[in-house]
């Protein structure tokens, strides 16, 4: 009896061991959002009662520093389990030296996905899929209601009654635009706003096939309504960066601010009061429909190192799917590009109504690829051309060529 | 009374070290910790930087050899290599100006202050102050300061009837980045003031009474007497206002931002260097291959050129005295 005792506490205290073992499988994964730190402990909650042999370790670093941190880690053959990317360029900079793990035949969910937002997390050379995306960003015009209200204002629709409409906020004492021009990748999502419904839908693959150049008239003209603005942003707009314009928003200092649908949370946690829509950007003619500049902003991948793929293949198989995305949206007011995830939210759906037509951001998503990219060139410029120091053609020309030092379709010309 | 013995040693096997190895133990432990530290922070990232410099990289990944192809692009090829003169000028500009407006005006306070007038230490610690905060901090409270919508900058001109001179101080081409070399001067203005200081107070008093009783006036003993005298402290100074400058790299990065706006007016190498090899999120990618050529070649700008300079000024230290 006391034999069969001791064999059977063997057998537990094996069991119990082996259960340890197994619940020790701990993942750790790598992000950049830190004030997302509290939703993603929740979604990851929810995963771990599903799967309680996997625990998710959560870490969340400056966004500044980031890109650093994740490098320097994965040189070194310590990164995470699990990596928070960014897309298109800063994507590729990673996966196209090997350290990230092709997802397509792991996760089948993958196959349901918009393919655009594919695009962002996809390794140009071998066509593979690395990441799977996680939310994608459109660039909209903020408004606040109340001012809009106090001053009988309707929304404008043309770019004429956009400009009357900032006059006549002007007018009453508002800051018509709350951005400034200090901070620089800002200037390109003014430019990410207002310049495609002039240049059009088509403007995109003309530049990427090299049908056109930045030079060409559309983007000119798209460049010299820009410099229109410049009279309805922030007072000595050249000193006011990103914080600062927030801050003229949030305080209701101001009555339209113009960034990308990331702010949406960050400005009702700045300001709960804050009545504030989403407004379509002015189209030229009345009757045209608006054209938004979209991106995907990233995506989870696995660590071609990991040394618990079958656990790290498990959880981003977990991200990838509908009840992950439907809790993502709700809890941190972000557009899901997995399919079914639908958002009650008013502002998220104006912003997906907007989405409907769409183009891709275009330095972003066609010019980070190679340095100088398309970004530098053109933020760096803008600024200059909002003070009124370049005109837009030369801004147009400036990056043209700095583009054609390394792509081909331009240099032909 | 015969002197009782000594007690006899406790038996303990102690080990009795010659003062020669006990001093050498000594050295060394005072030397190896920071040897280590100097070797795993500043020779080993160095060396490596030099490796990295003659590669081609892809991405994160180092993909092959560059030769020299690294250097060829940042010092020659466009846009790069106008990035790369812009921001090496702007470099020039903050150590020009620093050497005038801060060490000028630190030299004249040293003077000042030399005759030991009324307050003198109070002033001492007035002008030292700033130089114990941290640059970060500075350059954020003056970043708010000098913001043109909440920055006191332009409230004060406002309140004492210059509104006409209120202006987005760091959003300007014309005047970003003397901005920024007013705040550094403002933070380290007391570093330069107390050592010129130290400096003329070594100086024997005879000399300043014997000039005057022959009929010296202040201007003529501060260039004949002071000026000779503190000699090596104005080489120290000089010196370490050239490596600081262009190794210049905390207040843009703070004030201003790492792609150094508006239109590259603030770009210094040290954060061209940085944005290169790194990324800027916003917009560029990493490139280890230039950023660590633009490491090695600023490393060996200064190099070169604080050595050969501070043998120059050794040397005039000589003729002046």
């Amino acid at each position: 009896m006391r034999k069969r005792f001791g064999v059977f506490g063997l057998v537990l205290a094996c069991a119990l061991l082996m259960g340890f073992a197994v619940a020790q499988v701990t993942l750790n994964f790598w992000s950049w959002r830190t004030e997302d730190v509290a939703a993603y402990r929740e979604l990851i909650d929810q995963f771990e009662a599903e799967n309680p042999d996997i625990k998710v370790e959560f870490q969340a670093f400056e966004f500044a520093t980031y890109a650093t941190v994740q490098m320097t880690a994965l040189l070194a053959g310590e990164g995470p389990d699990i990596v928070h990317v960014r897309a298109y360029g800063a994507f590729e900079a990673i996966a196209a030296p090997g350290f990230l793990m092709a997802l397509d035949d792991k996760v089948p969910a993958l196959a349901d996905f918009p393919p655009l937002a594919l695009d962002g997390n996809r390794l140009r050379r071998d066509g593979l899929v690395y990441a799977v995306p996680f939310a994608s960003q459109t660039l909209v015009i903020y408004y606040n209601v109340d001012i809009f209200e106090e001053l009988g204002l309707a929304l404008p629709e043309t770019w004429d009654e956009f400009l009357d409409t900032a006059e006549q906020i002007k007018a009453a004492g508002y800051v018509p635009i709350a951005n400034g021009t200090a901070t620089s990748s800002m200037n390109e999502v003014l430019k990410g706003v207002f310049a495609p419904s002039f240049y059009g839908p088509d403007f995109f693959d003309d530049i990427m096939t090299g049908e056109a150049t930045f030079e060409d008239p559309r983007y000119v003209g798209a460049l010299e309504k820009l410099l229109e603005l410049a009279p309805y942003l922030a007072p000595q707009h050249q000193g006011v960066d990103y914080p600062t314009s927030q801050n003229l928003f949030v305080n209701e200092l101001a009555a339209m601010f113009v960034s990308g649908s990331w702010d949406i949370a960050n400005l009702r946690l700045q300001n709960p009061d804050l009545n504030f829509g989403v407004m379509a950007p002015p189209v030229p003619e009345a009757g045209q429909t608006p054209l938004v500049s979209w991106f995907l902003d990233g995506g989870f991948a696995v660590n071609a190192d990991t040394k618990h793929l079958e656990e790290a293949v498990t959880f981003v198989n977990y991200l990838a799917s509908r009840e992950f995305g439907q809790l993502f949206t709700d809890l941190l007011a972000n557009i899901s590009p997995i399919p079914g995830v639908v958002s009650t939210d008013p502002l998220l759906a104006k912003v997906a109504e907007l989405n409907q037509n769409s183009t891709p951001y275009i330095m972003l998503v066609g010019f980070r690829y190679q340095e100088p990219s398309g970004s530098v060139l053109v933020q760096e410029r803008l600024a200059s051309m909002l003070a009124g120091t370049i005109t837009p053609a030369q801004v147009a020309k400036e990056v043209t060529e700095g583009i054609a030092t390394y792509f081909e379709p331009f240099q032909n010309r | 009374m015969a002197a009782s013995p000594r007690p006899a040693a406790p038996d303990t096997k102690r080990v009795r070290l010659s003062p020669r190895a006990g001093r050498t133990l000594w050295l060394a432990t005072l030397l190896v910790p920071p040897t280590v530290f100097f070797l795993v922070f500043e020779v080993i990232p160095m060396i490596s930087a030099l490796i990295y410099s003659f590669y081609r990289w892809e991405g994160i990944g180092r993909v092959g050899f560059a030769g020299f192809d690294n250097f060829r692009r940042v010092l020659f090829e466009q846009p790069f290599q106008g990035w790369t003169i812009n921001a090496f000028w702007n470099n020039v500009i903050v150590f020009l100006t620093l050497m005038v407006v801060q060490n000028g005006l630190a030299l004249f306070l040293a003077i000042l202050l030399g005759g030991n007038p009324r307050g003198t230490r109070f002033y001492q610690v007035v002008f030292f102050l700033p130089v114990t905060l941290a640059f970060v901090l500075v350059g954020f409270q003056w970043k708010l300061f000098l913001n043109p919508i909440i920055g006191l900058v332009n409230q004060m001109l406002g309140a004492v009837g210059l509104g006409a001179l209120a202006q987005p101080w760091l959003g300007q081409e014309s005047t970003a980045l003397f901005s920024i070399i007013f705040v550094n001067a403002w933070r380290w203005l007391g570093f330069p003031t107390i050592v010129f200081l130290a400096a003329i107070r070594s100086i024997p008093q005879d000399y300043f009474e014997a000039a005057r009783l022959d009929g010296a006036n202040e201007w003529h003993v501060a260039r004949h007497v002071t000026w000779p005298l503190i000699a090596p402290a104005v080489t120290i100074i000089v010196i370490l206002t050239f490596i600081g400058s262009f190794n210049w790299f905390d207040l843009p990065y703070v004030m201003a931002g790492l792609d150094g706006p508006p239109g590259r007016s603030t770009d210094v190498l040290a954060l061209y260097f940085y944005r290169t090899a790194f990324g800027e999120t916003a917009g560029a990618l990493q490139d280890f291959g230039r950023g660590s050529a633009l490491a090695v070649l600023l490393f060996l700008f200064v190099l070169v050129v604080a050595i050969t300079w501070t043998r120059i000024l050794r040397r005039r230290e000589v003729e002046l005295t």
